[in-house]
C-alpha cells in the first residue's frame, strides 16, 4: 500500500515537472475545420519563422480540427480559440450570435469577405472510373453509392449539398420540386453520413467504401497526392459552387489572452505572397492574382456559382436547407 | 458496457467432476479459443504489425514526436489523479456498503453503477452543460479565469466519472464475504477507527484493492468517448493517447496511428498480466478469510 502511494506520488511529480511548455512567448489556438490539417501545419511553421524574424518573439500555434459545425459549437461552448478558420461564414455567424465572442460585422474585417483562399466541390472516383461517373446526374442513378458527410455537422457537406442543388436547379430550369427530388434521390444513394469531411474521405479512400466521394477540391487533390493517380481520378462536374472558407479573430478570447495583435498578424499573413503560395501548394485556390497565375495549371476551370447568386446568402441557405425541420431534414427523412 | 468479473468466492482447488463427454468438452474449448483468437488476438497482432510496418525508426519517431509525448503525459496525468481519488472513494463506499446497514444503501449501490449504464458521450455532454461557456457555471468560470472543459481538469473529471465503479465494485463483494467480525474484535480490544482500518481492513482487502486499481487505471488511460466530448481536440494540450490515435489516423498517418495505438495495447497486456497475478492472490485471500 505504502509503496503504491509513493509510486503514484513520484509519478505525479515527474509528470508535473516535465509538463513545462515548449518555450514560447505567446501561444495562438487556431480552431479549424477538417481538411485544413496539412495546410495549417505548413502555414504555422512559416508564420512562426516570419514572426520571429519580424519581432524577435517566439510564438507557438496550436491546432484543433473537426467538422466545421462541430468546431463552431465547441468555440461557443468555450474552447479558447484565438482565431477560427472554418468552412463557411454561417458557422462564424453562429459563434457571433450564440456567444457574442465575435462581433456581428466580423466578415468586413479582412479582404475578400474574410476568405484568404477559396475552393470548390469536385467528385472523386476510383481509377478508370468503373461506374462511368461524369457529372452530378450520375450520382442519382440506382446502384451508385455516394460518400458525403453530414450537413448538420460538416461544412464541406453543406457545400456538397449546395453544389448539387445549384446543378439540379439549373438543369430543371429553376423548378424547385424537381430539384428537391434530385437531391432526395442523391441522398438515397448516400447510406453513411460521416460527421466531418476527413472521416468521409478516409471511408472512401482507405476503407474502400462507396463509388464516388463528393469532396472538397483540396481534399481530392490530397488523396491523389497520398495515394497516387493510379488509384483515384478527379471528375470535374459541369457546375459547382464557389466555396469561401472564412477566417476571423475570436475577439473576446484574443483580448482576454492578450493575443489580438499576433492573431491579426497571423490572419493577415494568410493573404501574403508566402501564405497564398502555401495555400496553393495545399490545393486551396489562392486569391492573390500573381500566385493564382502561377498555379493556373493546377486548378481546372469550373463553372462556379456563388451562394449569394443561387441561395441569396448563407443565412438564407442555412435556414431554408439545414435548420431543424429544413429541406435537408425533409429530404433525408423521406427515404 | 464493461463489467468486472467478480472474484471467485468459493474456491474449488480439487478436480471438478463433469458429466460431459471429452468430445463435447474439447469442442467447447476449441470454440472458445477460436472465438478469442479471432476477436481478441488477431486485432492485437494487427496493431503491432501495422505499427512496425515501416520499421523501428518510424515507430520510435511516431511515439517520441512532441504531440505524442504531450498526449502520453496528459493520459498519465489524468490517470494519476483519477485513480488515487477513486481509490479513496472506492474504499470508503465499499466499507460503508459492506459493513454497515443504513437507509438509502441500495441507492448508493446503484449510483456507483451509474457510469456503467450511462453512455460516456452523455457523461461528457453533462460536463459541457455544466461548465461550458453557455452552461450553468460557464460565465462565472470565465470571469474568474478558470477553465474546466476543453482543458486538463475536464479530461480528469470525465476520466473520474467513467472509472468510479471499478474499485468499489471490486471491494464490495470481497468485504461482504469477509464479514465484519475481525473489525468488531479489534474495536472490542480497544483499537481506534484508524488503527482498525490500517491493521485489519486494508491488509484484508489489499489484493482485491490492487485488482480494482489495475482495472480502474486501464479504463482511465483508454477512455475515448467522454474525454472526446470535453477535449476540444487541441493538439499538445488536451489530446489524450486514444484521441491522438484518431487524429493521426485521420491524417493519413496510419503507421503513426498504430504505433500510438500499440502503446495502449501494451498497457492492456501489462494490465492483463498484473490482473491475473492479483486475481490469484484475491482467490487465496478469500479462502483464508473464509476458513479462519
Amino acid at each position: 500500500m505504502k509503496f503504491n502511494l509513493w509510486l503514484s506520488a513520484g509519478l505525479l511529480t515527474f509528470i508535473l515537472a516535465s509538463s513545462g511548455q515548449a518555450l514560447a512567448d505567446q501561444t495562438l489556438l487556431n480552431v479549424s475545420y477538417d481538411p485544413t490539417r496539412e495546410l495549417y501545419q505548413e502555414f504555422n511553421r512559416a508564420f512562426i519563422r516570419y514572426w520571429q524574424e519580424k519581432t524577435g518573439e517566439k510564438v507557438s500555434v496550436r491546432q484543433s480540427h473537426g467538422g466545421s459545425g462541430k468546431q463552431a459549437r465547441a468555440v461557443i461552448d468555450g474552447v479558447p480559440a484565438d482565431v477560427v478558420t472554418l468552412a463557411l461564414a454561417y458557422d462564424i455567424d453562429a459563434i457571433s450570435k450564440q456567444s457574442g465572442l465575435v462581433p456581428p460585422e466580423w466578415q468586413d474585417r479582412l479582404p475578400n469577405n474574410s476568405s484568404p483562399y477559396v475552393s470548390t466541390i469536385v467528385l472523386l472516383v476510383r481509377k478508370d472510373n468503373p461506374k462511368g461517373i461524369s457529372d452530378w446526374d450520375d450520382l442519382i442513378k440506382p446502384g451508385i453509392t455516394v460518400m458525403t458527410p453530414n450537413p448538420k455537422t460538416s461544412g464541406g457537406a453543406r457545400w456538397n449539398y449546395l453544389a448539387a442543388w445549384s446543378f439540379a436547379l439549373k438543369k430543371y430550369n429553376g423548378d424547385e420540386a424537381k430539384t428537391r427530388d434530385f437531391l432526395s434521390r442523391l441522398y438515397k444513394n448516400a447510406p453513411i453520413l460521416d460527421s466531418g469531411a476527413r472521416g468521409s474521405a478516409i471511408n472512401f479512400i482507405r476503407h474502400g467504401m462507396g463509388d464516388v466521394l463528393i469532396s472538397w477540391e483540396n481534399e481530392a487533390f490530397l488523396a491523389l497526392k497520398e495515394y497516387g493517380p493510379e488509384q483515384f481520378e478527379i471528375i470535374i462536374p459541369s457546375i459547382s459552387i464557389l466555396a469561401e472558407p472564412p477566417v476571423t479573430i475570436v475577439t473576446k478570447n484574443a483580448d482576454k489572452h492578450g493575443t489580438h495583435t499576433i492573431a491579426q498578424a497571423y490572419l493577415e499573413y494568410l493573404y501574403s505572397k508566402e501564405g497564398q503560395d502555401i495555400a496553393a501548394r495545399n490545393f486551396y485556390r489562392p486569391s492573390d492574382p500573381d500566385i493564382a497565375r502561377k498555379y493556373t495549371h493546377q486548378f481546372p476551370e469550373i463553372n462556379l456559382l456563388t451562394v449569394d447568386e443561387v441561395f441569396g446568402g448563407w443565412q438564407k441557405a442555412q435556414s431554408i436547407h439545414f435548420s431543424d425541420g429544413g429541406l435537408f431534414d425533409k429530404i433525408y427523412v423521406n427515404q | 458496457m464493461t463489467t468486472i468479473p467478480l472474484p471467485q468466492i468459493s474456491p474449488a482447488p480439487h478436480k471438478v467432476v463433469t458429466q460431459e463427454s471429452p468430445w463435447a468438452r474439447w469442442t467447447l474449448i476449441l470454440l472458445a479459443l477460436s472465438f478469442l483468437s479471432l476477436f481478441l488476438l488477431l486485432p492485437l497482432v494487427a496493431v503491432f504489425f501495422e505499427a512496425l510496418r515501416k520499421g523501428w525508426e518510424v515507430y520510435l519517431a511516431a511515439i517520441t514526436e512532441p504531440d505524442a509525448l504531450a498526449a502520453i503525459r496528459l493520459t498519465l496525468t489524468a490517470a494519476a489523479i483519477a485513480v488515487p481519488l477513486n481509490l479513496i472513494f472506492g474504499i470508503a463506499a465499499a466499507w460503508a456498503i459492506a459493513k454497515f446497514e443504513f437507509r438509502g444503501k441500495s441507492i448508493l449501490t446503484s449510483l456507483i453503477d451509474l457510469p456503467f449504464s450511462v453512455s460516456p458521450v452523455v457523461a461528457g455532454l453533462i460536463y459541457v452543460l455544466i461548465f461550458g461557456l453557455q452552461g450553468w457555471a460557464g460565465p462565472w468560470l470565465r470571469e474568474h479565469d478558470i477553465s474546466i472543459i476543453f482543458a486538463v481538469p475536464g479530461i480528469v473529471l470525465a476520466t473520474i466519472f467513467v472509472t468510479v465503479p471499478f474499485i468499489a465494485r471490486e471491494l464490495i463483494p470481497l468485504m461482504q464475504a469477509q464479514g465484519s467480525e475481525e473489525e468488531e474484535a479489534a474495536i472490542i480490544l480497544g483499537a481506534s477507527g484508524w488503527q482498525t482500518l490500517w491493521h485489519i481492513t486494508l491488509p484484508n482487502i489489499k489484493w482485491g484493492l490492487l485488482y480494482g486499481t489495475i482495472l480502474c487505471n486501464a479504463r482511465a488511460m483508454g477512455e475515448f468517448g467522454a474525454v472526446s466530448v470535453v477535449s476540444g481536440h487541441i493538439r499538445g494540450l488536451t489530446n489524450t493517447l486514444s484521441l491522438h490515435v484518431e487524429i493521426l489516423y485521420n491524417e493519413y498517418n496510419f503507421v503513426a496511428a498504430f504505433a500510438v495505438a500499440s502503446l495502449l495495447a501494451l498497457l492492456a497486456l501489462v494490465t492483463l498480466v498484473l490482473k491475473t497475478l492479483a486475481e490469484a492472490k484475491v482467490a487465496q485471500q478469500t479462502t483464508r478469510g473464509n476458513h479462519s
